[in-house]
């Protein structure tokens, strides 16, 4: 009984079981309830954060070409690496809310175009120096340089005017923006000293951890940074990133023990990990979606009946439950999924159809000749597959899809926005308006699909600067429509991060915005010895 | 000058020659690639504005010609740039990461050449007989499997079922020498079980061929024993096509274990170059490519010169 009553205990532990569950449980075997109640506490208290240790991380998407500059940022390793040691002016949580990190208020104009940030005092850098207004600015005014090639360079660019006085921050904007913010808490816009302008790569930061290894590649470690302003993270003495790109090893190191977190659980896999002791899979809807793109200014994709038929013939829970082994949930052809706020949930899913594929392609008049679907392994993982069941798929609708294989190799710079057709993905956005505004508005530097739609621009404009919620939200859903029905996008899926972790980690929640609890799972988690 | 090292001296020139011309060669292929560095760094994120300000930055504007002697005229004078990626300096970055290539190597080196001579020269005494059987049937059967495959099988049977050592075999600087060797211990198995066989058969065949020679028979009806016989006799005359091999090998260990290094995520020179030339970094790509031609053009000098100095003939020319 008493075996039974700590395996109660440590599910309540791990928060797997309520109080009411627990004392029902422990009733059973006969334990009373005040004992039981008081049992619960006690269980529950345990999972308070523990300090000291060494908290290890396997992960793939390292290179030793990687740099700490957080401005170049672009694969997994450098983004958590990032997250470890820097803070941005806010964070998006777990629930799709502001949290208040470098900045400790946030108020705007009513048309949303000027935003104070109030910066929060005797923040310290690993260097010991004080987070002022000026570094804010100057970080934001780095990134706005195209010489600094950043990944923030469109969101920063909307902003015209940028003000330091005293701890005050203000942005002013070309146009009205309500989802400012946010857009602050890109991963790109760490604050750094001086705005890292002399040593961008410096890796000093603000952040719970202090850059003591940088071997780019290989592991990436830290130390805990004695000033830290917020107790809630940073609970190891020491983190570290082991960059394991294999998938075997990688699975090996966390069942060993060598590591205790990984990311990217091959989908395939996860069935067999699930049974493996002291170990548990961890899974989260995120925003990042496969998509298949059509650039819709070429022949003959220029035709909307065509889009459409091919939007029919693709087989979307084919697709979630063998690309993704089941973690994911099917695409409507729009980018945006419940992870967002302000989602259109109505709108309704769109299926595989091949009577109805077989007619618009009818109606579409093409000369029958084959359609090239371009594809590599290094689109997303499994692309080559997916692109194999749609070509299936679309066939027996009568649609004479082929398959070309790519090799990765310059995959980015020859087929992605080059071809007409070809598969890729996309890492999602904080919010609607970030992800339509990348890559949908007629002007968008990273618009793969070529839609331009003066409607579809306009309303995406106006939805900016709209601070009312609900018509804010109706907005969103005529865009969404527009792009499903028109846009040259085909998304049959939305992707989960699939992750794993060791018993002994505590303090694991799932996070949407990012994999590893958005780059923060080493500092927000502990080590139970 | 004597006769030996004018031939040395020889070869060497040789050798720098070629490693000129292994430069020429990478260098034309890196810029047959499809894609520069400047689409390969930003890959996705890639905007016409973004790709043009990288490429100015990077000097790739420059026309290929001018690029590659600006490089050789480095190299010569001992400046291998900093890496177009991440800016980090390329010397110091070999440097760390050739030190394990050669760590690993030396290790599987120690281990496998006196075992694979050994095992030869066994298989050579009993040839025909169960012995030799044996030993030619297991290494025969580790060569073939395939690398990762063997890395898979030794994870899962000493990580795993038995765990005594770990998956993941990187190791840093500051870690003690036998921490080094049990990190590398996997790695290490498996490359020794991939180059036995190679080595134990040319060992086992090149023995066998000077044992046809009369004065084996000689030294057989002097009455000294067949392991006698092999060692004193045989294996002095057999060292030439042996020690070829064994370089042949060694120079694999050094330069073509990349597979091995991914699959225990072993920080080394393999991984850092595939890493490099999928991002088109040229001069990173040209100093390891440069610094893997130097190793087997070397290693190749080497067993040239062992098996003149092995040959008497060689060694006193007429």
């Amino acid at each position: 009984m008493t075996d039974q009553l700590s395996h109660l205990a440590r599910m309540a532990a791990k928060g797997r079981m309520t109080r009411r569950e627990f004392n029902s449980r422990a009733a059973a075997l006969g334990v009373s309830a005040a004992v039981a109640s008081s049992m619960f506490a006690t269980a529950a208290r345990a999972e308070e954060p523990k300090k000291g240790g060494l908290l290890r991380a396997g992960m793939q998407g390292g290179e030793s070409t990687n740099t700490l500059d957080p401005a170049l940022a672009a694969s997994e390793v450098p983004f958590a690496v990032n997250m470890i040691w820097g803070e941005m002016l806010v964070d998006v949580n777990a629930k799709g809310e502001i949290d208040y990190r470098i900045a400790e208020e946030i108020s705007s104009s009513p048309d949303a175009k000027e935003w104070k940030f109030k910066i929060r005092s005797g923040v310290e850098y690993h260097n010991g120096a004080t987070v002022t207004a000026d570094d804010v600015v100057a970080t934001l005014k780095r990134h706005t340089d195209e010489k600094a090639q950043s990944g923030a360079l469109g969101i920063v660019k909307g902003i015209t005017e940028m003000k330091a006085e005293g701890d005050m921050v203000t942005l002013t904007l070309a146009s009205g923006n309500a989802d400012l913010p946010f857009l602050m808490a890109d991963y790109h816009l760490i604050i750094q000293p001086g705005g890292g302008v002399d040593n961008p790569a410096a890796g000093i930061g603000a952040g719970p951890y202090k850059v003591v290894v940088n071997e780019p590649g290989v592991r990436h470690g830290f130390e805990k940074h004695a000033n830290y302003f917020d107790s809630t993270m940073g609970h190891a003495d020491q983190v570290e990133i082991l960059v394991i790109n294999d998938n075997t090893a990688r699975t090996a190191a966390l069942q060993a023990g060598q590591v205790q977190m990984i990311n990217r659980v091959d989908p395939k896999i996860i069935e067999l990990l699930k049974g493996a002791p002291g170990i548990s899979i961890q899974h989260v809807a995120g925003r990042g979606h496969y998509v298949f793109i059509m650039h819709v200014d070429k022949a003959p994709f220029d035709n909307n009946d065509l889009r459409m038929a091919l939007k029919l013939a693709i087989n979307r829970q084919e697709m979630v439950d063998k690309i993704l082994g089941g973690y994911g949930s099917r695409g409507n052809d729009f980018p945006i999924n419940s992870a967002y706020p302000l989602f259109d949930d109505t709108i309704p899913q769109r299926e595989y159809d091949a009577a109805a594929a077989a007619e618009y392609y009818k109606k579409s008049g093409h000369d029958g000749s084959p359609i090239e679907l371009r594809t590599a392994p290094g689109a997303f993982p499994g692309a080559v597959e997916a692109a194999q069941l749609f070509a299936a798929s679309a066939n027996a609708a009568g649609i004479p899809l082929t398959v070309k294989l790519e090799p990765d190799d310059g995959y980015w710079s020859d087929v992605w926005n080059v071809q007409p057709f070809c598969a890729s993905y996309w890492g999602g956005r904080p919010v609607q308006d970030q992800m339509y505004s990348t890559a949908y508005l007629s002007t968008a530097d990273w618009n793969d699909t070529k839609f331009k739609n003066p409607k579809f621009d306009e309303v995406l404009i106006a939805a900016r600067a709209e601070l009312d919620a609900t018509k804010r939200k109706a907005m969103y859903s005529e865009l969404a429509n527009l792009l499903r029905d028109e846009g040259g996008l085909i998304c049959p899926m939305f992707n989960d991060f699939v992750e794993a972790k060791r018993d002994e980690v505590g303090g694991w929640q799932p996070d949407p915005n990012g994999e590893l609890m958005n780059g923060r799972a080493l500092a927000k988690c502990w080590l139970n010895a | 000058m004597h006769p030996v090292l004018k031939l040395v001296a020889q070869r060497i020139a040789l050798g720098l020659l070629l490693l000129l011309a292994v430069s020429v060669v990478i260098f034309a292929g890196t810029e047959a690639l499809p894609g520069d560095v400047a689409s390969a760094i930003l890959g996705q994120s890639a905007t016409p504005e973004a790709l043009a300000n990288l490429r100015d930055k990077l000097g790739l504007n420059e026309p290929a010609l001018y690029r590659y002697f600006s490089w050789l005229g480095g190299v010569l004078t001992g400046d291998l740039g900093t890496a177009l990626t991440n800016g980090q300096d390329i010397a110091q970055a070999i440097g760390q990461r050739l030190g394990n290539t050669i760590f690993l190597a030396a290790c599987a080196a120690v281990i496998s050449v006196p075992l694979a001579i050994l095992l030869g020269l066994v298989a050579a005494r009993y040839a025909g007989r169960w012995p030799d059987k044996l030993i030619s049937g297991i290494t025969l059967s580790t060569i073939s499997l395939p690398e990762f495959v063997a890395a898979y099988f030794v994870i899962y049977l000493l990580t795993q079922l038995i765990p005594i050592f770990n998956p993941v075999a990187m190791v840093f600087p500051g870690m003690g020498f036998w921490e080094k060797l049990h990190a590398v211990a996997l790695p290490v198995i498996v490359l020794v079980l991939v180059v036995l066989a190679h080595m134990m058969r040319m060992t086992r065949a090149a023995i066998l061929n000077v044992m046809q020679s009369a004065y084996i028979e000689t030294a057989e009806l002097k009455g000294l024993s067949p392991m006698q016989v092999i060692w004193k006799h045989a294996f002095p005359n057999a060292i030439a096509p042996i020690v070829s091999v064994v370089v042949l090998n060694l120079a694999y260990l050094v330069v073509g274990v990349v597979v091995v290094e991914v699959v225990f995520s072993y920080n080394a020179l393999g991984q850092y170059l595939v890493d490099h030339v999928s991002k088109r970094d040229l001069p990173v790509v040209q100093a390891v490519g440069l610094i893997f031609a130097a190793v087997y053009i070397g290693l190749n000098i080497l067993a040239d010169v062992i098996s003149i100095v092995a040959n008497p003939r060689l060694r006193h020319p007429k």
